[in-house]
């Protein structure tokens, strides 16, 4: 069986990643921004696994454990954060919620 | 030792139990704090008289005040026959007006106040004189200065009161610069600041000169004057004296006790310490010879057409001041301290009877208000006649003793001003007579020329003030009699007692000479006497002829010879003027609030733009990090 060459794993992890920016860039809904977050840590995820695979080297593995770990506490205080906007604000729209202006 | 550190530090103790519980607690009762505390005082200070006649000095230091380098200062006592004859003075003072002071202030709002900064004063007073070094003269001469400008100021709540007050502290200000710098001369001559060994090396500057300026400076001359500027400022001498007539705003016990038995005699005490260095300077010693002859003549004059009793006393003293230094600059230290001692009691005396008048007057100053207050008041008549003889230099009186004295080691001395200073000095013993026997006639013989609501009122004071004036009135009496001189069959006790430490001159002049001086000094005050007696007694309306016949001269004297308006526009406004002008206009205005407010106006500037970057809005914030990645990036891959 023929291994899937590295480069391909990097050109599949850039690409996630530039569509998590792209997509955090454009999209003006809340939640759509938030996934686009969860993204970018995956695409990073994808080219942590693909050198450790490459390398032979677990501790790479090790860190996309904690990246997931972390990800998920994220997610979990990221959300409460968004319901709590949502609830004072009743929109999702993110140029609605601009009180930080200098 | 323990024992005399009980003479400076219980009038602290009752300065700190009145000032702390005073307001609260203590209130009407104040004076037995204090008066307790002086009185012990005076207790230990005559066992230390005793001590010092049976020969026991003591020159030890408490503890390390101040240590820098090789500079040294010590907590430190010196007790030698000056330092008990100071001691003896201040206490017996002090503690006769502490007494005198319950009636006088009975019923005042500050009473406690009063009381705390008495005996703040007598502490201050006490550590000037008990002083081993000069850093802690100077520190109870600025805290005497202190004490003086809390007391003028007393009424603070009158104007001319709290202006007395700042014009008392800042024209020593003048004086104390120049005793500020001497210190520093002498530590930097001697490297040390202790009177024994700057004392004890005197002689060997000697002929130094040091260069002032382009000019070659006697260090001594340089040293002595120094320390003179401060005594002309302390004691209220020509041409710093314009703050001792204004300082009579302050209570009359205060004017007794601070204005003329104690603290304006600093300076005389301050000569006479540093004597050693002043030998060595003819300079200086005429210069101190001549400032107090022409102070004594100048105040006299003044004193004998003001209106104010307080007032003339106050010139009385100004004059008076000028004989201690009369005879320290002819070198004859011993009668200058035997003169301060004397006028300490009859000096104090006269205030003390003034203030029983005011009392008796309602607060009334003006003496052309008065007259006649003989048989209302028979103990004040009594005692002030006592003094103003005394002062006069009647013969058996304590001021003939040591004014005599002072103008026979004038006249006799090897002072090169010798003579000149004698001449004065006898003008003014007429003048003295003059203007202290017209108070006397003015104030209490005649008709009483006031209104009849004041004529009901006119009492004798409470016995707690008349007893202090007939105890003070012994000593204006018989203070001299410890110094009566060898002419008169005397041991001239008091000068021999501070030989050791002052030196003990004789005059070179045969003894009938002597007698001859003491005559003339004798029928002068006389003289000065029988001329009021029939200016003011037998012809009542001479002196308005006179003073209508010389006006002009009526007018300068009247008006202090316009040396307040003098001082007015040569130095205070001046100083009013730059202060607005150029501190607040230029410096303040241009410089300091244009940094000031110059700082925080930029950095609002660069905020003000810095600021439109923060838009609020999420995304421009995540395209400017997306970019700056991406700069990092690309300048990573292209290096």
């Amino acid at each position: 069986m023929m291994a899937v060459p590295l480069n391909w794993y990097l050109i599949l992890s850039a690409v996630v990643f530039s569509i998590g920016i792209f997509g955090f860039l454009t999209r003006k809904n809340i939640i759509i921004m938030f996934l686009s977050i969860e993204l970018m840590l995956n695409g990073v995820n994808i080219s942590l696994i693909a050198f450790s695979h490459y390398l032979q080297d677990l501790r790479g593995q090790v860190f996309v454990f904690f990246i997931i770990a972390v990800a998920a506490a994220e997610a979990a205080i990221g959300l409460a954060i968004i319901m709590a906007l949502f609830r004072n604000k009743s929109t999702a729209h993110v140029d609605e919620m601009s009180e930080m202006k200098g | 030792m323990n024992g005399y550190l009980l003479i400076p530090f219980l009038p602290l103790a009752a300065f700190v139990v009145n000032i702390l519980l005073g307001r609260r607690f203590i209130r009407g009762k104040a004076h037995w704090v204090s008066i307790a505390a002086v009185a012990a005082s005076w207790v230990v200070s005559v066992a230390t008289l005793i001590d010092v006649m049976s020969g026991k000095t003591l020159d030890r230091n408490l503890y390390t005040w101040i240590l820098s380098g090789h500079f040294t200062v010590s907590v430190g006592f010196l007790i030698d026959q000056l330092t008990a004859v100071m001691l003896i003075v201040v206490t017996t003072c002090s503690t006769l007006i502490h007494i005198y002071s319950v009636g006088y202030m009975h019923g005042d709002d500050g009473y406690y106040r009063f009381f705390s900064y008495l005996s703040l004063f007598t502490f201050c007073m006490l550590m000037l004189v008990m002083s081993n070094n000069f850093m802690q003269l100077y520190f109870g001469w600025e805290g005497v200065g202190l004490c003086s400008y809390f007391l003028i100021g007393y009424y603070f709540r009158k104007k001319s009161a709290s202006d007395a007050g700042k014009k008392a502290f800042i024209v020593n200000r003048f004086g104390d610069f120049g005793f500020g710098l001497g210190i520093i001369v002498i530590f930097l001559t001697f490297g040390t600041v202790y009177y024994a060994p700057v004392f004890s090396h005197a002689g060997e500057i000697a002929g130094r000169t040091v260069n002032l300026l382009g000019h070659n400076v006697s260090l001594a001359t340089l040293i002595a004057l120094l320390l003179f500027c401060g005594s002309v400022g302390k004691s209220a001498q020509l041409p710093l004296h314009v703050w001792l007539p204004d300082a009579m705003e302050g209570p009359t016990p205060v004017s007794a006790l601070i204005h003329a038995a104690t603290m304006v005699t600093a300076g005389v005490f301050l000569v006479a310490r540093c004597h050693a260095i002043f030998d060595l300077s003819e300079t200086a010693l005429s210069v101190v010879a001549i400032i107090g002859a022409l102070t004594c003549l100048f105040a006299a004059t003044i004193a004998i057409v003001q209106n104010d009793i307080k007032r003339i006393i106050a010139y009385s003293t100004i004059s008076q001041l000028g004989y201690m230094f009369i005879a320290c600059g002819v070198g004859a230290y011993g009668a200058g301290i035997f003169h301060l001692y004397t006028h300490a009691f009859f000096k104090a005396l006269l205030f003390l009877c003034a203030g029983s008048v005011m009392h008796a007057m309602a607060g009334e100053l003006d003496m052309r208000k008065m007259g006649g207050l003989k048989k209302y008041m028979p103990v004040t008549y009594m005692t002030m006649l006592l003094a103003s003889l005394s002062i006069s230099g009647v013969p058996g009186f304590a001021g003939f003793f040591s004014k005599d004295e002072i103008l026979w080691l004038a006249y006799s001395g090897s002072s090169p001003v010798g003579k000149f200073v004698w001449l004065i000095g006898t003008i003014v013993v007429f003048l003295t007579a003059f203007y202290s026997f017209r108070l006397i006639f003015v104030t209490f013989h005649g008709k009483f020329r006031g209104t009849h609501e004041q004529e009901h009122h006119l009492h004798e004071s409470p016995k707690v003030m008349t007893i202090p004036l007939i105890l003070l009135c012994v000593g204006a009496v018989g203070a001299g009699w410890v110094g009566i001189p060898h002419l008169l069959g005397g041991g001239a006790h008091f000068t021999e007692f501070l030989g050791p430490v002052l030196g003990n001159p004789e005059g070179h002049g045969t003894v009938s000479q002597e007698w001859l001086m003491m005559a003339i000094s004798i029928i002068t005050g006389l003289a000065g006497i029988g001329f009021a007696y029939f200016m003011y007694v037998m012809r009542t309306d001479l002196p308005e002829k006179v003073a209508e016949q010389f006006r002009l001269i009526y007018r300068l004297l009247f008006n202090k010879y316009y040396i307040d308006e003098i001082y007015s526009y040569l130095i205070v406004r001046p100083t009013i003027w730059a202060a607005g002008n150029i501190l607040i206009g230029v410096t303040d205005r241009h410089i300091i609030e244009a940094v000031v407010n110059g700082v925080p106006e930029a950095i609002g500037g660069i905020s003000r733009r810095l600021r439109r970057v923060q838009t609020g809005l999420l995304q421009n914030y995540a395209a400017i990090m997306a970019t700056g990645a991406l700069i990092i990036v690309a300048l990573m891959l292209l290096r």
